[in-house]
């Protein structure tokens, strides 16, 4: 069913169902995602599935778990890419990494690691820095199928020969390919690299705050949220983060438009990075 | 524009039978949404060259880009147009007077407390940001208050979402194919009867300060 063909009002009514009956049904709040993505979304499940409405998707998903589970993947897209905006990984090494030497020892979350791509660089990134022994790296995500495979760190050579172009492009000091293995046309990420990360579950709409950490990456995971949504998860974060934490948002995220910003302290500008005002 | 073509065609379009060639007044327009692809930048800065910060409308282009462009269309216009032109980030609200232009590689769309969202959703016909995914979105929200503007492409991205808007009662404006540098983007449009009306750009700009004005007079 194409978009054009239903009552928009009537459709939005029943988005509004849909996802409650999600919510008491198995505990995923998804009221808050940005709205227009999500009617999108829903519209795509409904032509892959000959669906008809959204009435009876909700009717069948409330009985039926093994289909609420196949309509998941349509509110967690895990799109990503190693050094993902070089640009930003520059910016990192510069700004940031100074700082981080300061402290002794120090934490790292990653909210919304999707299939692990962006927790590995940092570990590169750390490694050629010589203070990866000094860091804890925790990746989490709402998606245990994308865990599954940030666990495991094994990927395709095209996303090594895409990650390795961008590599370059941040200036990395060596070659990519001194941080990982090729075995049967994949390569598995280095041992070193993976012994330092902590991979978890965890919902940033309803699960808690994650601990004193001194840098917060949390990059292109707010774009899924209303405004409101996106201030209530900014709050976590902030609470997650140290007194002169560092927090990382994506290259078009910013906290311009929301009242946080107050507490925050501007580092890079065009990078989106923050600092945690004492 | 230059000021003397401008007149040029007002004078023409007294005459009887042109009459109809600018669209009667829409005075309830609360968005103008520009779609572009190939050969696009240089039409929209002609597009908005007489327009500036006083303009009592949002504009908002998705111009297709390659993924990897870092803001250099922005200020580019920027530089070259008198109106502000702003890169969108997400959840920017839209502000009168000003060009709000999609990034690259992020799809664009419109949510219902007039702020812009971004997506990394799949590319729909091998396009990110689509121009279908957001005209469809802002058709949703802004219904028979939105006027739409299609101009010069290689593709037919845009055809299906001037159609909705037409049919949500919203205004829609295609450049003449025969005047596009690739006429198959607004070719599309007329093909799939999106098209309320095929002008050249010249008239299209005239359409939009015309719009203004009336905006402005209520
Ligand atoms: C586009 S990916 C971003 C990956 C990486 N940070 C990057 O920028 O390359 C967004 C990730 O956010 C996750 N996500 C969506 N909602 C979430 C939530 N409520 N809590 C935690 N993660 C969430 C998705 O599962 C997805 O893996």
């Amino acid at each position: 069913m194409k978009i054009e063909d239903y009552d928009a009002e009537v459709n939005d009514i029943e988005l509004s169902l849909l996802l409650e009956g999600i919510y008491q049904r198995y505990g995923y709040d998804f009221r808050d995602y940005a709205r227009a993505s999500v009617t999108r979304r829903m519209a795509q499940f409904m032509q892959d599935n000959s669906n008809s409405s959204l009435l009876d998707i909700t009717g069948r998903l409330l009985r039926d778990p093994d289909y609420f589970y196949r309509l998941i993947p349509y509110f967690s897209v895990s799109v990503t890419a190693l050094f993902r905006d070089p640009h930003f990984y520059a910016a990192l090494r510069e700004k940031v990494i100074p700082m981080l030497r300061t402290w002794p020892n120090f934490k790292i979350w990653h909210a919304g690691c999707a299939t692990g791509e962006e927790v590995y660089s940092m570990a590169i990134l750390l490694q050629e820095q010589g203070i990866l022994p000094r860091a804890q790296l925790y990746a989490t995500d709402i998606s245990q199928a994308a865990l599954d495979t940030a666990k495991a760190g094994i990927y395709s050579l095209d996303t090594m020969r895409k990650g390795s172009a961008n590599y370059h492009q941040a200036h990395g000091g060596n070659t990519l390919s001194d941080h990982y293995h090729v075995r049967y046309n994949a390569a598995a990420m280095n041992a070193q690299l993976r012994r330092r990360i902590t991979f978890a579950q965890h919902n940033l709409v309803t699960d808690k705050v994650f601990g004193e950490m001194q840098l917060v990456i949390c990059r292109n995971v707010l774009i899924y949220f209303n405004e409101n949504l996106q201030n209530r998860v900014l709050e976590l974060l902030w609470e997650s983060l140290d007194y002169g934490g560092v927090l990382c948002l994506g290259d078009k995220e910013t906290l311009a438009f929301s009242p946080i910003v107050e507490r925050f302290q501007v580092i890079d500008k065009h990078n989106h990075i923050y600092k945690k005002a004492v | 524009m230059p000021v003397n073509k401008v007149h040029g065609k007002a004078a023409l379009a007294s005459v009887g039978s042109f009459e109809h060639t600018i669209p009667p007044p829409f005075p309830h327009c609360k968005l103008v949404i520009i779609g572009a692809s190939a050969g696009g930048s240089a039409v929209v800065r002609d597009l908005l060259a007489d327009l500036t910060a006083s303009y009592p409308l949002p504009v908002v282009l998705v111009q297709h880009l390659h993924p990897d462009d870092r803001g250099l269309l922005v200020e580019n216009l920027d530089s070259e147009m008198t109106m502000p032109v702003v890169g969108v980030l997400d959840k920017m609200p839209l502000r009168p007077g000003r060009l709000h232009v999609a990034p690259a590689d992020y799809h664009l769309l419109l949510e219902s407390d007039s702020r812009l969202a971004l997506s990394l959703d799949a590319p729909v016909h091998w396009s990110r940001p689509s121009i279908d995914l957001f005209f469809e979105s802002a058709a949703l929200i802004f219904k028979q208050d939105l006027c739409a503007i299609l101009l010069t492409g290689a593709n037919e991205d845009g055809a299906e979402g001037m159609q909705l808007i037409s049919r949500l009662g919203g205004r829609t404006l295609v450049q003449d194919p025969a005047s596009a540098a690739f006429p198959r983007m607004p070719q599309a449009a007329i093909d799939q009867h999106a098209a309320q009306w095929v002008l050249s750009v010249d008239r299209i700009a005239k359409s939009l300060k015309n719009l203004g004005a009336e905006v402005s007079n209520g």
